[in-house]
């Protein structure tokens, strides 16, 4: 089995070695697609929701289409280097990856070149909107009880946390801080290294709110150290019903969201591209991933191709705007 | 009670269970042994596999595999000088020692069976105590991490034998190539000189394993062939332990709590443990020139704080979702995958389920000792084997290893510069092991620093307001002056006595 379980990973690891220096094989034209093992990169590490994700999509492909997909993660730099890979991959079909939210962001802060724009789209897989939860000790019962405080107190005063400095929570608050007319940095950020540590903190009691979203949260609410008020999302999350929209506790019809995407390298065969998304199409639509999804209590959205491109379009620019009203844009 | 006891036992005796203990307990033995692989790297490999086991199963493998893998770094730590992991670079040195002294059995003894108690001290502590050991995790913030992490730094000079200046000298190099990439709390990119790969910062594995062992072979291959370590049976492994535990018990108990305590603390780990217990161990003992020279006593604390950590880094996991350290971060995404959600839940309505993964570290423990003998007569070929073999094996492992963690060529390119540089440091007398302490303790005194200023809006004193932090604080800001004192007080006893003698 340990003999296995070397030689798999060995071979994946050759694998990524060879794409990495450019030697990716030209597969032979007659040959149906795929001929032989695809490499899925994830730019996040073994373990986590994005490698969790990754790794069903890969087994349900590899199901689907009679070949290995390998996972490999590429980790460090807040996702630079893994996503640098996937674009820098020969774009021939065998090598795709997992893109998420960072993607729209990393650009704005002068960290890469990659945008959007710098891959080929295959399909959006899923969605998490990011919630706002306080400590179980604290005094505020809804979301407009905090928001009321918040507004009160001078700038400041409260501190929230959930993600690194310009991440995809942090930007999540400074939109609703924006929705409620207040300065970006009204509610002072204090960085983390991950939702997790932020979480503890918070029953700590060294933070005042935490913005990320409510299934990274979920073993703190359930062991009752903290609760969620609201989601800033257009609608409930099933698994946790009874936490309500922002649109429907106060009004303010703010959204945004970490995603995930599966896509290739830009300039991917149309007809390679084409069987992939229909292939993930299947994979979004079977049993098993709607179960693993839900599950972890992760939300499931569907975009194909074009949808994808275009909701990353409009996310990209969004978070154009947010960046640089935080100051966090060098571009 | 005894019912979900049955149910558990009835979960965990399945050919399944079996098997995969078994395969994943060799797994972790021989990734653990050898130098570049670490036991967070086995615990990974294994998530792939485990999508095709039952839930109980795929936990035993991870349980399993990530026990024996921080056993057996302390083989080739004790051999070669080579730590398989960070959490046997605290003490690799002196295990060498006693290896160089004839005593290698002695010293890898001393590592399995004091490995076995400490697992299963740490198991114990979290059958019994894993609700209030809950709350102590949950109660620190970043303000008693910050002295946690100080003193974690502060063992820098108890650990090293040469020169506390060099050794302070070397963990700062060690803090300021922590320094390096953008996994800072500015989220500003710092000395990467625009090369992607620079942005995540170096990592403490490449690091170690370039220090250690690529370190270790360019000296073989610049000195003479060291004289042979006579010949001679290589004794039994057991023979002595029982002897040790009763010497040493009191060091072994302070070694699990130790051990329990920090393995409990999201983000400390293993790693942690052993460097603060072995520090402990020569600060509290009664022979501390021993120490460094291959002496025990620090084996016995350390080796049974670092399994201890194991074990009870799997408290905040289950209850909270908070990984302890990187391998109970792979292990809550298989919990969450298996369906066995982390939550106070799991403690009730799956308390077989619970009780069954008991057992399997307590099992996982006991049969670490035959299979670790085992292990250890095999790896004792090495000594006897021509350095000319050995060492281009270890090349090929640390090359294959740094590559395969983070799938690409700048691993082994920072294993390949690492090994320079600890060449070099250990030349010119630099304890390499305090650099690698301050890589592994950078990002988390910074980060707490940094985090804990900005809660309290540039104000130092919530560092001493809060109760654990005034506590932690005392005790590093003592440590830092106790030298001084004891310093001056002998320098005021002593000055009369010259003073008259001259006139």
């Amino acid at each position: 089995m340990s003999k296995m379980i070397t030689r798999r990973a060995f071979a994946a690891s050759s694998a990524a070695a060879a794409a990495v220096a450019g030697f990716g094989f030209k597969p032979a034209l007659a040959q149906a697609y795929p001929a032989r093992p695809v490499t899925v990169i994830v730019p996040w590490g073994a373990g986590g929701g994005t490698d969790a994700t990754a790794r069903i999509v890969a087994a349900l492909l590899e199901k689907d289409l009679g070949q290995p997909f390998n996972v490999v993660n590429r980790t460090g730099g807040s996702g630079v280097v893994g996503h640098t890979a996937i674009a820098t991959a020969p774009a021939d079909g065998y090598t795709i990856g997992m893109l998420t939210v960072e993607i729209s962001m990393m650009h704005w802060q002068g960290l890469t070149e990659l945008a959007p724009k710098s891959y080929t789209p295959l399909a959006l897989m899923n969605e998490d909107p990011p919630g706002i939860q306080v400590s179980s000790t604290s005094p505020y019962k809804t979301v407009k009880e905090l928001a009321d405080a918040i507004k009160a107190a001078p700038a400041g005063k409260f501190k929230a946390s959930g993600t690194g400095q310009g991440g995809i929570w942090h930007l999540a608050l400074v939109g609703w801080l924006q929705a409620m007319g207040l300065a970006p940095n009204h509610v002072a950020w204090v960085p983390s290294n991950g939702a997790a540590p932020a979480m503890q903190d918070l029953a700590a009691g060294g933070l005042d709110l935490t913005t990320c979203s409510v299934p990274e949260a979920r073993a703190i609410i359930e062991a009752g150290k903290a609760r969620s008020l609201a989601v800033m999302a257009t609608a409930r999350n099933p698994v946790f019903a009874d936490v309500p929209t922002l649109k429907e506790a106060m009004g303010i019809d703010y959204s945004t969201g970490a995603w995930r995407g599966i896509a290739g390298p830009k300039g991917m065969p149309a007809d390679i591209a084409t069987k992939l998304t229909a292939s993930l199409k299947k994979v979004y639509d079977s049993k098993e991933f709607k179960e693993f999804m839900s599950n972890r209590g992760f939300g499931t959205v569907w975009g194909d191709a074009t949808e994808f491109a275009a909701f990353m379009d409009k996310g990209d620019a969004q978070m154009g705007v947010a960046m640089k009203a935080a100051g966090l844009s060098k571009a | 009670m005894l019912n979900t006891l049955a149910q558990a036992f009835a979960l965990i005796s399945t050919w399944e269970v079996i098997v995969a203990m078994l395969a994943a307990s060799v797994y972790g033995l021989v990734i653990g042994s050898l130098p570049g692989l670490s036991a967070t790297m086995a615990t990974a490999l294994l998530v792939p596999v485990t999508f095709y086991l039952s839930p109980i199963a795929a936990i035993a493998t991870i349980v399993a595999a990530s026990s024996m893998a921080i056993f057996s770094g302390d083989i080739p730590g004790a051999l070669l000088r080579i730590p398989g992991t960070p959490a046997s670079a605290a003490y690799a040195d002196e295990a060498y020692a006693m290896t160089r002294k004839g005593e290698a059995e002695l010293a890898l003894g001393a590592g399995v069976w004091f490995s076995a108690v400490g697992g299963i001290a740490g198991t114990l502590s979290l059958m019994i105590l894993a609700p209030p050991l809950a709350e102590i995790a949950l109660s620190f913030s970043t303000f008693e991490y910050f002295w946690l992490a100080f003193l974690g730094l502060m063992c820098a000079t108890l650990v090293a034998r040469s020169s506390p200046v060099k050794a302070i000298a070397s963990m700062f190099i060690g803090l300021l190539v922590s320094c390096i990439g953008i996994e800072n709390p500015g989220g500003v990119p710092r000395f990467t000189f625009g090369v992607t790969n620079l942005l995540g910062g170096i990592e403490p594995i490449p690091a170690l394993v370039g220090v250690f062992a690529v370190a270790q072979v360019m000296r073989a291959m610049l000195t003479p062939e060291p004289p042979p370590i006579p010949r001679r049976k290589f004794g039994s492994i057991m023979a002595g332990q029982w002897l040790l535990t009763k010497k040493y018990h009191w060091q072994m108990t302070r070694g699990n709590i130790i051990g329990i305590i920090i393995g409990v603390l999201p983000g400390a780990g293993a790693d942690m443990a052993a460097w603060v217990s072995y520090a402990m161990s020569k600060r509290f003992s009664k022979e501390p020139e021993k120490f460094g020279t291959g002496h025990v006593e620090g084996l016995v604390e350390a080796g049974a704080s670092n399994n201890a950590s194991i074990a009870s880094g799997w408290v905040p996991s289950l209850l909270f979702g908070i990984p302890g350290d990187t391998i109970a971060a792979i292990a809550i995404g298989v919990l969450y995958m298996k369906g066995l959600n982390p939550g106070p839940t799991l403690f009730t309505e799956k308390a077989s389920s619970m009780y069954a993964i008991y057992l399997m570290f307590i099992i996982a423990n006991i049969i670490m000792i035959p299979f670790g003998i085992v292990m250890i007569r095999l790896a004792s070929h090495v000594l006897r084997a021509p350095r000319s073999t050995v060492m281009p094996v270890i090349m090929l492992c640390c090359a294959v290893g740094s590559f395969a963690i983070g799938n690409n060529m700048f691993g082994v390119v920072t294993v390949a510069t690492f090994g320079i540089i600890g060449y070099v440091m250990e030349e010119n007398g630099y304890p390499v092991a305090a650099m690698v302490l301050g890589i592994v303790m950078g990002t988390m005194i910074e980060q707490s620093f940094v985090t804990s200023l900005i809660k309290s809006d540039g104000s130092v004193l919530p560092f001493f307001e809060r109760p654990i932090a005034a506590i932690l604080a005392a005790m590093a800001i003592g440590a830092l002056i106790w030298p001084v004192l004891v310093w001056v007080w002998r320098k005021l006893r002593r000055e009369p006595a010259p003073a008259t003698a001259s006139r």
